[in-house]
């Protein structure tokens, strides 16, 4: 199979869209903080924690959306520790944001061991299945690919929709964005810039929490200690990459999974076996780097991204 | 509510917020081992015990301090002068790679020459891997905490390919894992019949010599400048882009001379397994220590003797190891804020 | 000039301010300060820096809460600590310092925080149609298309004014609305407020520049070290009156006589570098070059291209008739050029470095360090000599520098430049934010240098400054350098115009 067949198949672009999933999720998640002029490093954590509190949430007997309930506030709760330091407090965002990540994993290996101390293969849960929307899921190629997704799936495209909407035409997404861009103006506007950004956080930490929730119930059945993998700093990645918008940040996601993809296949290919398998897993983290590099000349970064906001501090 | 600065912070000021966040650690762990099932004197006194209670179980609480050390020094160093570097993981793996490479019988030399020449080429390796994001940082503004830490993955499988590869121990039986050091490339230890080898001594020597270039020392004061203002440092005439880089070098060579000694001094050859996280837990140490070259090795021994304390706690009444991370974690994050408690008062107004 | 509101039937004060006190710490910001203002009313809040004017409108706004006292607007006590309470009750601000987002179009940035956050659509259409009809009825021209970071100083305020009047404010306070405009846009802004005072609008002016006070405003609250000194009717007083209650006693200024130029020392022909385009200034000996003009206008390129921070892009820069090959800042402070920077917190201080840290910031290689060894004793000795020879009060060396006031922070910066004895002396506003005994000092310090035979370059976005002190003067405006007006050659309505970027055409 050469590569313009791949390319051209239904299930290479459903596998994309797929991957490409929780990508958006937990990047429309992180471009919402950085809006609001904060960098949010706990995103590996809380994808962590997600992926195990919507899981183990099923396991124990809820529905699958009573799971990505609890992964959204389970997310939320570490995204207002997070807001509580960086926020008011104002301390070193890069410092708080690893220190929830570190906190947030530990946690959940740590509940994890409680919770099922004696099993060697964690269980496995019924997850979100396949449903083909009608009649859309019959157009060639774009009909298996975008419209036979699970429901989480099409979930992400409707948030990364519906964030894009909320931030460019409400009033409430003008004072995100100006909260990122200069805090000062907000506050001068009688708004609150600390319960703005805080908000945001929280709200942003919610959707990167089902993100990774979207690994554990849609993508695979199951938790593995290792599955969230980095996806976090490649969401960091690819905010950067969207310029900060979520159209754009969506179609860099499908853009970043579709390589995934691939490499997938290729290594499936005669190249598999003359390149190391490494290689291709390091595709990902070096196409995050590339996509940072390429993009670092843009000046679209919320101005007041990383700068603390005190009133008044004499 | 307003953050006010105290002109003359007290000593009690300096002293009780740290204090009281190392507590509040405590207090966290301690619910959450009652939670696991474990009564928390119970859980507290086997973590002691298991660190510090026996000849033993000290030695291997300052074995496991070593590698900390090095990477606590590297993260001080860069953080010191506000360069983010997270990817002392994988530093110290470059470190390691390059003891296997010349230590492996590559260089025949009699272990005074090849000693130094193993710890000079580590920390030359580990220089070069913060260099890049550090220039990716210089060059082109991209922030280096996320690039580190993409770093960190991209360098494990390339580890994970040569010892797939390229260093595969020919007799390893199928395990990814190297050849073993020849008997010149081991570091001795420090005292025949005690299970502590010359890396330790290494890492003391290390942080001195941190503390001194810091204190004493032209290229201490430019990254301290650096570090805290680099605006005023560079309209002072100071080369920020070179301080910084240099502040790469020799943070990155740090975490690489903890890849050499975990490899020289314990190990003997490198599997995919030698580090559980020491560059992250370095992050750790070095907040705990307030960035402080000394404060690294007091904060090290502390988390090596969590770290042991928990893994022999967990082996007997089976509350699980991650204990400990929680606490490193909830640690760190409440001594930032420490930290800030002792500079600045909170007022509502 | 008439006052338009201020006649005998006066009713409710829009705004009344009763025995407001703040203390931050042992710091009194505020002291028992009262006073009402009364419809189409101008008031002006005269003080110097510290004064507690900015603590005050803070406490107005409800940044701050006050330890005691009360504040009314129309009759209605405003409750304390709720930033949006005054803006409701239909008091808007102007800040000094634009609170606007430059990424965001002008009326994102007038319409934000005026529409319930719960609202499903900013509405623009009948956001713009507004802006547009207060544009017009106030003469404050804009579009309300354009993005905020692509307008100039000017428009930008008015991008203000008209935030406060969108929110239908009866109260304008505006704080050093002067500061950042020509005195021909200064005038275009008393035009608007003269307007809008005749509308029934009310306004607070804050500024420490006499003659626009006496100019606009009907009473005149003068403010000294958080206490409110004095209060006069401007018909009533004078500018020399105002100026000696406000620092508390007479004002001795430095003279500054005439003296022959020496050779010249440093020398830009066609110089570009950032904003700064084809400059041509020169530099003499015992001569100090005043550089007037609204901030913003390639003052910042041209200090930083003197400083070193800056490479020159394309013409010539000559230093005792060589052009240097090289250009950093290390190579500035050795061609002997001393460098006081505009901002000293950012640029020209590292606030938790100590004052002996702070001092050897520059010459730390060269005099306290050997072999890459810093020798501290030598540095300690150097900033206590600094200490006692520019009259810094502190603690001791040290103290982090971040606990000084800026006027001692100031001197520390002025020590550590002219202990190196510099040919050349770059200020850049070396009296911003000052108090009048340290402005007097730098003031008289410069004047020393100068008489020594330093050349010495002013920058200052204060005509007044620049007039007093300079023995050559150019002015500053879209980047552009004009030629040379020797001192008492040029009027201040003249340099006006040349700041509003006339006769530039002609000249090159």
């Amino acid at each position: 199979m050469d590569l313009f067949d791949i390319l051209l198949s239904a299930s290479f672009w459903a596998a994309a869209i797929r991957i490409a999933s929780p990508l958006i999720f937990a990047t429309i998640g992180e471009l919402i903080c950085e809006r609001a002029g904060v960098l949010n490093l706990g995103i590996e954590g809380i994808m962590v924690a997600g992926a195990f509190a919507g899981w183990i949430s099923v396991w124990a007997g809820l529905p699958l959306w009573g799971g990505v309930a609890v992964a959204l506030l389970v997310g939320m709760a570490f995204g207002a520790l997070h807001s509580v330091l960086s926020v008011p407090f104002g301390l070193s965002q890069h410092v708080v944001g690893v220190g929830i990540t570190l906190l947030a994993t530990s946690v959940t290996f740590y509940t994890y061991r409680v919770v099922l101390p004696e099993v060697s293969s964690p269980p496995k849960i019924q997850a979100f299945q396949p449903y083909e929307i009608p009649l859309l899921s019959d157009i060639p190629l774009l009909g298996p690919a975008l419209f036979s997704q699970t429901p989480l799936t099409y979930a992400a495209f409707v948030l990364a929709l519906i964030t894009g909407l909320v931030l460019f035409r409400t009033p409430l997404g003008l004072a995100v964005r100006a909260a990122g861009e200069n805090p000062s103006a907000v506050a001068a506007q009688g708004l609150s810039v600390t319960a703005i950004r805080m908000g945001a956080v929280i709200v942003g930490s919610g959707f990167m929490a089902v993100g990774g929730a979207f690994l554990t119930m849609s993508a695979f059945d199951s938790f593995f200690f290792d599955m969230v993998g980095g996806r976090g700093w490649i969401c960091i990645a690819l905010v950067v990459f969207g310029a900060w918008r979520p159209g754009k940040a969506v179609l860099g996601a499908i853009l970043f999974a579709a390589f995934d993809a691939l490499q997938i296949r290729v290594q499936q290919t005669s190249l598999g076996t003359v390149i190391p398998y490494q290689i291709f897993l390091m595709m990902p983290y070096v196409l995050s780097i590339l996509a940072l590099v390429l993009m670092s000349r843009s000046a679209q970064v919320p101005a007041a991204l990383m700068v603390p906001f005190n009133k008044g501090t004499r | 509510m307003r953050l006010e600065p105290i002109s003359q912070p007290s000593l009690q000021r300096r002293l009780l917020p740290p204090a009281v966040a190392i507590a509040a650690s405590f207090l966290i762990a301690a619910l959450l081992a009652q939670i696991a099932g474990g009564n928390p004197f119970a859980v507290f006194g086997l973590i002691f015990k298991g660190a510090l209670g026996s000849k033993f179980a000290l030695l291997e609480t300052l074995n496991r301090a070593t590698p900390l050390i090095f990477t606590g020094l590297a993260v001080a160093v860069a953080f010191r002068a506000k360069l983010w570097n997270i990817g002392a993981e994988a530093q110290l793996y470059a470190g390691a790679v390059i003891t296997v490479v010349l230590g492996t019988g590559a260089l025949a030399w009699p272990a005074p020459v090849l000693l130094p020449t193993l710890a000079i080429g580590a920390a030359l390796a580990g220089a070069v891997v913060l260099l890049v994001p550090a220039l990716l940082k210089t060059r082109f503004g991209v922030d280096e905490v996320v690039t580190t830490l993409l770093f960190n993955f991209i360098f494990l499988l390339f580890v994970s390919y040569l010892l797939e590869g390229p260093l595969k121990d020919p007799m390893g039986m199928g395990w990814p894992k190297s050849s073993r050091l020849v008997p010149e490339a081991r570091l001795p230890r420090i005292v025949e019949g005690l299970r502590l080898h010359w890396g330790f001594a290494l890492a003391l020597i290390c942080a001195v010599s941190v503390w001194i270039i810091d204190r004493k020392t032209t290229l201490g004061f430019e990254m301290r400048a650096v570090g805290q203002n680099p605006e005023a440092a560079r309209f002072a005439g100071i080369p920020v882009t070179a301080v910084i880089l240099k502040t790469a070098l020799l943070s990155g060579g740090l975490a690489a001379l903890g890849g050499f000694s975990e490899v020289a001094g314990l190990k003997g050859s490198l599997t995919l397994d030698l580090s559980p996280g020491f560059g992250y837990t370095g992050i750790v140490v070095a907040m705990l220590a307030l960035l402080n070259p000394i404060g690294v090795v007091a904060a090290s021994l502390f988390v090596a003797m969590i770290f042991v304390g928990a893994d022999s706690m967990s082996r007997a009444i089976g509350v699980p190891t991650y204990l400990a991370d929680i606490m490193l974690a909830s640690a760190l994050l409440l001594m930032v804020l420490a930290i800030l408690f002792t500079k600045f008062r909170v007022r509502r107004d | 000039m008439t006052a338009v509101g201020q006649g005998a039937e006066r009713g409710t004060p829009v705004l009344r301010m009763e025995g407001i006190t703040k203390r931050f710490g042992s710091v009194t910001a505020n002291e028992g300060i009262s006073f009402s203002l009364y419809e189409g009313e101008v008031i002006a809040l005269l003080g110097e820096n510290g004064a507690g004017k900015t603590t005050l409108m803070n406490i107005l706004f409800g940044q701050y809460s006050a330890d005691e006292g009360v504040v009314e607007a129309f009759g209605q006590p405003l409750p304390a600590g709720a930033p949006r309470a005054a803006l409701d009750a239909g008091v808007g601000m102007v800040h000094q310092h634009f609170t606007l987002a430059d990424n965001l179009t002008v009326w994102e940035n007038i319409t934000l925080g005026t529409q319930g956050l719960a609202a499903l659509s900013l509405r623009p259409a009948r956001v713009k149609a507004k802006i547009r009809d207060l544009s017009k009825r106030f003469h404050l021209a804009v579009d309300p298309d354009a993005r905020v970071g692509n307008l100039t100083v000017g428009e930008r305020q008015r991008v203000e004014i008209l935030k406060a009047l969108y929110r239908e404010a009866r109260v304008l306070i505006l704080d050093e609305p002067t500061a950042v405009l020509t005195p021909q846009e200064t005038d275009a802004l008393f035009a608007t407020l003269r307007e809008a005072i005749a509308m029934g609008l009310s306004i607070v002016f804050i500024s420490h520049k006499l003659h626009e006070v006496m100019a606009i405003a009907h009473r005149v609250l003068v403010l000294r070290h958080g206490r409110l000194v004095a209060e006069r009717q401007v018909a009533e007083t004078h500018p020399q009156e105002l100026a000696s209650i406000m620092v508390g006693g007479d004002v001795g200024t430095p003279d500054v006589p005439a003296m022959p130029a020496g050779p010249a020392l440093l020398t830009l022909s066609k110089a570009s570098a950032g904003a700064l385009r084809d400059a041509d200034l020169t530099l003499f000996a015992g001569q100090i070059t005043g550089i007037a003009g609204v901030s913003g206008n390639g003052q910042g390129a041209l200090s930083d291209l003197i400083s070193g921070v800056l490479a020159l892009q394309s013409g010539r820069m000559e230093i005792a008739g060589k052009a240097p090959d090289k250009w950093d800042a290390r190579r500035a402070i050795a061609h002997g050029i001393g460098r006081i920077p505009e901002d000293r917190h950012k640029t020209g201080t590292i606030a938790d470095f100590d004052l002996t840290e702070n001092a050897i910031l520059e010459t730390y290689q060269s005099d306290f360090a050997r072999a890459g060894w810093m020798d501290w004793t030598k540095a300690r000795q150097h900033t206590e000599h600094l200490i006692q020879t520019y009259d810094v009060r502190c603690p001791g060396p040290e103290t982090r520098i971040r606990l000084l006031s800026g006027g001692n922070m100031q001197k520390l910066i002025l020590g550590r430049v002219l202990e190196e004895n510099p040919q050349i002396i770059l200020a850049n506003q070396p009296v911003r934010g000052l108090d009048i005994g340290a402005v007097n000092y730098v003031h008289s310090r410069l004047a020393a240098a100068r008489e020594g035979g330093s050349a010495v370059l002013l920058i200052s976005e204060d005509l007044d400054e620049i007039m007093k002190l300079s023995d050559t003067i150019h002015v500053m405006s879209e980047g552009r350098l004009s030629p040379a007006f020797a001192r008492g050659a040029i009027s201040a309505s003249e340099l006006g115009k040349w700041m509003a970027g006339q006769g530039f055409e002609d000249a090159s």
